[in-house]
């Protein structure tokens, strides 16, 4: 039977409010629920899209977006190396994270990194070398976007480089990601020097190898949306805090390690390694996000992010309906907490396509979860409520697969809306690790930031235009 | 003198907080004048008629903050004062719990919500209102300056998905007991009221409530839903919906007179159902008026409000006895307070905050009196009133009309305008009686009564001054369980000196003898 008035009669009375204060007053004098909309006048200039000029709803292509991100499943299923694995790949390309950028345009730590990597490859004897091989043009570069892949910070992979597997069971694409190296002085930060080599080669010997057979003992792999969603529960948010998600992590593949070990000592090391990291599951988690947003890519209408990627020298999107193609704005400062020694004004502009965790809806997104961090968004825990609340302004959808406890459950915010984004002016919260501009430093500290607003201007213009 | 403008770019205020802190800018020593709105052109607009207007509020966009002060004081110290008022102001809210930004935001957040009041300004109102019903959420459009084209989408929309719109320019909603912006405590009881009249339905529910009475659901459709161009969607879409519901076996309408086409679809779909229905078309052409056993037409809201009444099982006389009675009392008194005046003492002048209110006491002028009172708001336009701020002859002033409250407060809420104009009539040795109506209840002034009793004693002393008597005359539209009480609000207008009548009909029939033989 279709709604009528008569519906209304008889039930109690729950009132939105748009607009003066004194308008609730007479509803709480009467103890009638009433939310107060802090309303904003819109943007000026943005008008609100409904259709395609092409005569697509939009909302049904986000909702079909978003359904698909929901429904995604991201298994870790293997392991091996860049050059093996990753389809496309070649022995001279260096992939790095954000939009594509040049080698006269890369900051201080991106270029860092590629250096490190092709001294770590053997590609350059020395970081000398390394840096005119790498201004040469001998070296191609290219996002990791591009090759189903996400980078944390400087992003840089190389070929020899071993990747996690992530198979999103649900469409059968496939996401990859190196393994993470810890804090400090590493080389995703910008770090370099012998012990930076030293750590990536016993990662890719030892570290590597252990983990490569525990997994191919395991016939179904490790659910990492499950791992995900249990971390939510116990205090990360899976982008700055991935402590209780590395411990889950390492209780799912504890059985496999120990039956598929050669040497208690190499195992030991192992456990060791992860245990002393409480980011090693970023590394997981990432390519999990990246593996649930890809079949997204395409909907013909959407105009949801399906990619938001920063190399330190630029900040750039990527939407469902225009999948090609990148908007970018000159990547933002980080607002941060710094390691002793260290202040913003060693702060290198934000990097790293750890953003994904944001675009599936969990990072900073779920920062309601993760009081254990609140004193990167003010110090209560309130605070980090209201930050996630207001995510929920900007994005399409709510997940069912991740939810949020100190919410009632409440599923985290999905699905960046650049409409949602113009019209409120709302830009997305990223949690997000600061690197030192110089090269070879490595990681001073971690905080939190906005997305600058002109790519989206840029793309909601372009999808206004073009679609 | 000094002018001075400060621009803030992209900072918003709702206009209620910037004419509060307007209000403390001109107590500051010094400022002869004050503004703080958005740079939107009809606010540029107030500013150049204030000569406030400088180069630089000229350039201002509607996104931008215009301070403005006119001083021959400290003209920076004023403007300081304004940021330190507008920091308050957000100080205040930042100990509050999170506040959604957007519709889809509170919705999200409170997912029993069904009523959704939106007092934005006109130009983003039907936006907002479009959120709102996309998400099943009745709406009380309070805002004004939404157009004809809007208004019709969104009422077509709204009745498409069983939704109410009511307005734009809806004040007054009581829906399940929940009085909505400006409206009464009335008790649950078996009357529905439809109203396009927003006072009309707090002059008629309180009539019903102050006989005992309760109701079912008061809702306002806005004044405009019974003029053709909107073809009385919503009105239509209520009446329905009352004639449908169990629990309401008394229906009451009112409206002022729409067109002939308009009313006879009122009158067709009154004619679909057998429940008894008041029709009050306020001084309506009574050949308009469809006979049939269970339809009650009548002309006067109190007349209205005393026969929902009898009908919802008030022991009352017929309400064309008690109105007789009443009138005969009033006759009494009238005999009583007439010797206080002086011969060249011969004009009424009413001062209203209620626009349906001053329209009735229109029709009873005309129609019971055949007074010929001026208006800024007249039933006929051969009784325009030339200026609305300069009185003449026999005449009444809507207080709540557009011209009077653009960037500036209802007078609902605000009573200076109102006692700044009641003094300037009682400075007239040709008023021998000023009316007003005192409309109380949730989003009303808090003490109504107080503020414009004080008015009245300083105006009889003016006048007592010159030698002259005025008689005040008013009604209280309220009732004893709003907030400022029925009781309350009377005894302190009658200790200032005020005769209150039991109704606006019944005031504006006293102030009518008070200019007629």
């Amino acid at each position: 039977m279709s709604p009528k008035i008569n519906d209304l009669f008889g039930k109690p009375i729950n009132v939105v409010n748009v607009g003066l204060a004194s308008m609730a007053q007479p509803m709480r004098d009467q103890n009638i629920p009433v939310v107060d909309v802090d309303w904003q006048p819109p943007k000026e200039g943005i008008v609100r899209l409904h259709m395609t000029k092409s005569g697509v709803d939009i909302d049904a292509a986000n909702a079909e977006v978003c359904k698909r991100i929901k429904a995604a499943r991201p298994v870790l299923v293997g392991m091996g190396k860049a050059k093996d694995v990753i389809p496309g790949y070649h022995d001279h390309l260096i992939l790095h994270a954000g939009p594509p950028i040049t080698w006269e345009r890369m900051c201080g730590p991106q270029r860092a990194a590629v250096i490190g990597a092709l001294v770590y490859e053997g590609m350059a004897k020395d970081e000398n070398e390394a840096e005119n091989m790498a201004a040469s043009g001998k070296v191609e570069f290219a996002p990791c976007h591009h090759y189903h892949s996400v980078g944390p910070m400087a992003g840089v992979i190389s070929p020899s480089m071993p990747v996690f597997i992530i198979e999103n069971k649900a469409f059968g694409n496939k996401a990859f990601c190196t393994q993470n190296e810890g804090l400090g002085k590493v080389l995703r930060y910008g770090g370099l020097g012998p012990d930076v080599y030293a750590r990536l080669k016993w990662m890719e010997t030892e570290l590597y190898p252990t983990l490569n057979r525990a997994l191919e003992s395991i016939p179904d792999g490790i659910d990492i949306k499950a791992l995900i969603s249990q971390a939510l529960h116990m205090g990360d948010e899976c982008h700055n805090r991935n402590r209780a998600a590395t411990s889950l992590f390492l209780r799912a593949i504890g059985p496999a390690l120990a039956r598929t070990n050669k040497d208690n000592e190499v195992l030991a090391k192992v456990i060791e390694f992860i245990d002393k990291n409480d980011h090693f599951f970023l590394n997981l988690s990432m390519p999990a996000g990246k593996a649930a947003l890809e079949p997204a890519e395409g909907v013909e209408g959407s105009t949801i992010l399906t990619v938001m990627a920063r190399n330190g020298t630029d900040f750039g999107i990527r939407m469902a309906g225009m999948p090609d193609k990148w908007f970018t704005a000159p990547a933002g400062m980080v607002q941060g907490l710094y390691f002793p020694g260290f202040s913003e004004e060693d702060a290198n502009p934000d990097i790293g396509d750890s953003t994904i965790t944001e675009t599936a809806g969990y990072g900073g997104f779920a920062m309601a979860a993760a009081p254990a961090i609140v004193k990167f968004v003010g110090g209560a825990p309130s605070d980090a409520i209201a930050s996630t609340m207001e995510m929920y302004e900007i994005t399409f959808d709510e997940h069912d697969g991740f939810s949020i406890p100190s919410l009632n459950f409440r599923g985290t915010p999905l699905g960046i809306d650049v409409r949602k984004v113009m019209e409120t002016g709302i830009l997305p919260k990223i949690n997000t690790g600061i690197s030192h501009k110089k090269p070879g430093v490595g990681g001073i500290g971690a905080g939190i930031l906005r997305a600058p607003e002109s790519c989206f201007r840029d793309a909601f213009e372009a999808f206004r235009k073009t679609c | 003198m000094t002018v001075k403008t400060v621009i803030k770019t992209s900072e918003y205020h709702d206009s209620v907080t910037l004419m509060l802190v307007a209000k403390e800018l001109t107590k500051l020593p010094g400022v002869q004048d004050a503004a703080v709105v958005m740079g939107t052109d009809s606010n540029k607009a107030i500013l150049d008629q204030s000569g406030l207007l400088t180069a630089e509020a000229k350039k201002a966009t509607p996104n931008d903050l215009v301070i403005a002060v006119k001083s021959d004081g400290d003209v920076d110290a004023a403007l300081a004062e304004a940021d330190t008022l507008l920091a308050k102001k957000q100080t205040a809210d930042s100990g509050m719990e999170f506040r959604p930004k957007t519709v889809r935001g509170a919705v999200k957040g409170m997912n029993d919500a069904n009523v959704a009041i939106i007092s934005i300004a006109g130009r983003y109102a039907a936006d907002e209102a479009w959120e709102c019903l996309k998400r099943g959420l009745h709406v009380l459009l309070f805002s004004d300056n939404v157009s004809v084209e809007d208004e019709v989408a969104l009422k077509k929309f709204a009745r498409d998905h069983g939704l109410l719109l009511m307005g734009p320019g809806a004040g007054t909603a009581i829906l399940n007991g929940a009085a909505l912006a400006f409206a009464n405590v009335i008790p649950a009881g078996p009357v529905g009221i439809v109203s396009a009249a927003g006072t009309g339905l707090q002059e008629t529910s309180t009539l019903l409530g102050k006989n005992g009475v309760g109701i079912t659901q008061g809702i306002g459709t806005g004044g405009r839903d019974l003029k053709k161009e909107i073809g009385g969607i919503m009105f239509i879409e209520a009446i329905k919906a009352l004639q449908d519901d169990p629990d309401t076996k008394v229906i009451l309408l009112v409206s002022k007179p729409p067109a002939p086409e308009m009313a006879k679809m009122v009158y067709d779909q009154v004619l679909k159902s057998k429940k008894p229905t008041v029709v009050c078309l306020l001084g309506g052409d009574p050949k308009s008026v469809v006979v049939a056993p269970h339809v009650y037409p009548v002309t006067t809201l109190e007349e209205a409000g005393l026969l929902a009444a009898k009908l919802g099982g008030a022991k009352i006389s017929d309400p064309k006895d008690v109105i007789a009675h009443e009138t005969v009392e009033i006759k009494d008194l009238a005999k009583t307070l007439k010797p206080k005046l002086k011969a060249d003492q011969k004009y009424l002048r009413g001062l209203f905050s209620g626009g349906t209110l001053c329209y009735e006491s229109q029709v009873i002028w005309r129609d019971e009196y055949g007074l010929e009172v001026l208006s800024n708001a007249p039933l006929d336009h051969k009784y325009d009133l030339k200026d609305s701020n300069k009185s003449e002859k026999n005449c009444c002033v809507d207080l709540g009309e557009e011209e009077f409250t653009v960037g500036r407060p209802h007078p609902m809420i605000d009573n200076d305008l109102r006692i700044r104009r009641l003094l300037l009539e009682a400075k007239d040795p040709s008023v021998a009686a000023i009316m007003f109506d005192v409309v109380i209840g949730y989003g009303a002034h808090p003490d109504p009564a107080a503020e414009l009793g004080d008015a009245v004693r300083k105006a009889r002393e003016l006048a007592a001054k010159d030698g002259r008597e005025i008689i005040f005359i008013s009604s209280v539209t309220g009732t004893e369980g709003d907030p400022q009480g029925l009781t309350r609000t009377t005894q302190t207008l009658k200790s200032a000196g005020v005769n209150v009548c039991n109704s606006n009909a019944a005031a504006s029939r006293l102030v009518a003898l008070m200019v007629t033989r």
